[in-house]
């Protein structure tokens, strides 16, 4: 392909919403409440900028409100910005809800001629793709029916059917790919790998971070209505989470290789204690200065304890959760594989927690440690969390965990002849 | 906006030296692109039309012969009405009536169902990019084929009355059409427009309808208003309506040759030149009204789908 052009340039685009207190519609209210309507400007879009390629599947990902339902609907023409402009190169289609403007009291031909014909298409095309897009649709036995008597997923199956098939040079995805049964939104994934290998343009909006990292070549994240970041989507990703835990009460920030930054949940020094949990540092392999792992690195976690009397049978030991609660890993030292159990008298200790190459893959991730006596039924001092790291991954594979996978492909010898290549 | 393609779209791909057409999404959009896209999406409306006759009598025994059953029945009602009830001194008045009625229909079913379809649409108009004065001109377009229902039903009338319409005057009964296409389709754009953001007027376009019903002269005869206004001078505010020039222009070419010399003829006699003028002038007043409702509705349309 020759330099890449631009499909879709975004420039500088704002967009202010009133949002009015209360909501005069009648002539009575517009005439009583003339000119001192209450409202608030609210710019869901702040000087938004970026460009598409030609070619390229960019995904917006943000959360609820962020503004990126706005930029695709501008995008789309449906609403028009305050200010800045949008320069579309080629024919667009915009699938931000499926089977809308259906007509219930149509059958589902005359919805599929109205649909196409809504998304730009003419006619003379719309007769040369009804049975594609049928077909796509598995609606063979029912297309002459009322639309009003479709099931809901007969209803997003037509919606989603005629959309791809209106064949644009820019396609507009909003959250709609999880629609109908598993097989189905295999089919509209495998539709969407289709228009990436001809060279259409894909924008795709979405919360679900997998989605993005499946199709996506390079990942905007929005916040608040301005861009946060526009990257490939690992590093988007991880953007995207900064941006999740940003709004959220802090838990402890990221283990960076300065030590201070680790492990803020506080140990306040208790005399009376037997063991007290001083600091605790979390280092990765990786180059200084980067926040998050990637699939791999080494992970230390180090705890500095004072022991305020003689103990005997201590183990240490330490959990690891992913962000949604499940417990990845839970280990201590008194386990059988290691066998150390210690018997300490008072003083400064420090203990390491070492993982060597991490085999974790995305994700967010907390490590809980405790001092503990080595039958389990005692803890004398526990960490939680001792620290938070993400795991990011610059690849294409999703899922929580670093499997080593190798595939390898070879041909079978015919029956009968092996013996004779052999020889 | 949007620029559709005109060649088979899938027989290319992006990117390859043949230029994309681009589209501009902005604040501004001038009213050249707009009409361009208007005409590029004929194919919609036309859609949107045949949607409109199918669903609108969808699911009732008849079916679409209502189309045609509906102002049959109703001319048999007005002549039944004003032949026996209250007989008046025009001859064959529900061929009057009537060929009064048909300009008023177009110009009535136009606005009505057009004030209140952005509401209806909204979900079209929130969640799908295409020019959306197109929802309004359909409406006109479907008041433009009961029109011909109607005038179909009217041929029958004529034929069985034994009535020949003054073929002189069929030009300007064309015309008149235009005219009346026009002006409704300003109308309906601009007040499709102004009702998403002021839900009275659908309801109080049905009011001033009913009281516009009564300005051009199809109930009663334009000799009566004539003889009064003429007295004072001020005819000219009565023809300066356009709805007047446009029902006096359909009853022209249809009665004109039914009155014969000896009964008083409900028509005015103004000659060809005249209906011309005037309507040239309607013609070119609603024209511009149309561009006119065209950049208002430019103007508010950004803001369609928040408000709906």
């Amino acid at each position: 392909m020759s330099a890449p052009q631009t499909a879709i340039d975004v420039q500088t685009v704002s967009k202010r919403f009133r949002l009015y207190k209360e909501k005069y519609t009648s002539l009575k209210e517009r005439i009583l409440h003339a000119g001192r309507v209450p409202f608030e400007d609210f710019w869901a879009l702040n000087d938004v900028e970026f460009e598409v390629r030609s070619g390229e599947t960019l995904g917006i990902l943000g959360r609820n409100g962020s503004g990126k339902s706005t930029l695709l609907k501008c995008i789309a023409g449906i609403l028009q910005p305050t200010s800045g402009q949008i320069v579309v190169r080629g024919h667009l289609a915009a699938m931000l809800e499926l089977g809308a403007g259906f007509q219930p009291e149509l059958s589902g031909r005359d919805n599929v001629f109205l649909n196409a014909s809504l998304l730009g298409l003419p006619r003379r095309e719309i007769e040369r793709r009804f049975d594609d897009i049928v077909a796509f649709a598995e609606l063979e036995d029912f297309i002459d029916n009322q639309v009003r008597f479709y099931s809901s997923g007969m209803y997003v199956r037509l919606g989603f059917a005629v959309a791809v098939n209106v064949e644009p040079d820019v396609l507009l995805i909003d959250e709609v790919l999880a629609v109908g049964d598993e097989r189905f939104q295999q089919k509209c994934m495998d539709r969407v790998h289709q228009f990436q290998r001809e060279g259409r343009t894909i924008l795709v909006v979405s919360h679900s971070a997998d989605v993005m990292r499946q199709i996506c070549d390079r990942v905007v994240v929005m916040e608040a209505g301005k861009v946060v970041t526009v990257a490939p989507p690992g590093e988007a990703i991880r953007a995207f989470r900064d941006c999740l835990l940003a709004g959220e009460v802090p838990v402890a920030t990221v283990p960076a290789p300065e030590p201070d930054s680790a492990g803020t949940a506080e140990v306040v020094p208790q005399p009376e204690r037997r063991v007290v949990i001083n600091d605790a540092v979390a280092r990765h392999s990786g180059p200084p200065g980067r926040s998050y792992l990637v699939p791999g690195d080494s992970f230390r976690l180090t705890l500095q304890f004072q022991v305020n009397e003689p103990l005997t049978n201590v183990a240490f030991g330490c959990e690891l959760y992913s962000s949604n609660g499940a417990l990845m890993f839970n280990c201590d030292s008194a386990m059988s594989e290691m066998r150390q159990i210690h018997d300490l008298t008072p003083g400064q200790y420090r203990v390491e927690f070492d993982f060597d190459q991490l085999p974790l893959l995305d994700g967010a991730f907390t490590v809980n440690a405790r001092i503990q006596d080595a039958g389990g039924g005692v803890v004398h001092a526990r960490l939680e969390p001792a620290a938070t790291f993400e795991v990011v991954n610059p690849g294409q594979t999703t899922g929580t965990v670093a499997l080593p996978l190798r595939i390898e492909l070879s041909q079978m010898p015919e029956a009968g002849s092996a013996t004779a290549v052999a020889g | 906006m949007k620029v559709a393609p005109t060649a088979a779209v899938g027989s290319r791909f992006p990117g390859e030296g043949r230029p994309l057409p681009s589209r501009v999404v902005s604040a501004k959009v001038s009213l050249r692109q707009r009409l361009a896209e208007i005409w590029q999406s004929r194919e919609l409306v036309a859609f949107l039309i045949r949607k409109e006759l199918k669903v609108r009598y969808k699911n009732s025994v008849l079916g679409f012969v209502w189309s045609f059953l509906n102002p049959a029945l109703i001319l048999g009602v007005y002549y039944v009405v004003f032949k026996y009830f209250l007989p008046n001194h025009v001859l064959l008045f529900a061929i009057y009536l009537f060929a009064g009625l048909l300009p008023w229909n177009l110009f009535n079913n136009s606005l009505i169902s057009s004030a209140g379809v952005l509401v209806a649409h909204a979900g079209i108009v929130k969640k799908v990019s295409f020019a959306r004065e197109i929802l309004a001109l359909a409406q006109v377009g479907t008041a433009i084929c009961y029109f011909f229902f109607q005038s179909c039903i009217m041929v029958v009338f004529l034929v069985g009355f034994q009535v020949v319409p003054e073929w002189k005057y069929f030009p300007v009964a064309l015309l008149a059409l235009i005219c009346d296409i026009v002006l409704s389709a300003a109308l309906a754009v601009f007040l499709s427009a102004v009702n998403v953001y002021l839900r009275d007027v659908q309801h109080l376009i049905e009011v001033l309808l009913v009281a516009l019903f009564f300005s051009p002269p199809i109930v009663y005869q334009f000799a009566s208003v004539a003889y009064k206004l003429s007295k004072h001078h001020l005819l000219w505010i009565y023809t300066a309506n356009p709805l007047v020039v446009i029902v006096l222009s359909f009853q022209r070419f249809i009665y004109g040759n039914v009155a014969p010399g000896d009964t008083p003829n409900p028509l005015p006699s103004y000659g060809e030149a005249w209906y011309f003028i005037v309507l040239g002038i309607v013609l070119l007043v609603a024209v511009c009204l149309f561009l006119l409702a065209m950049v208002i509705f430019g103007r508010v349309e950004g803001n369609f789908a928040e408000e709906l």
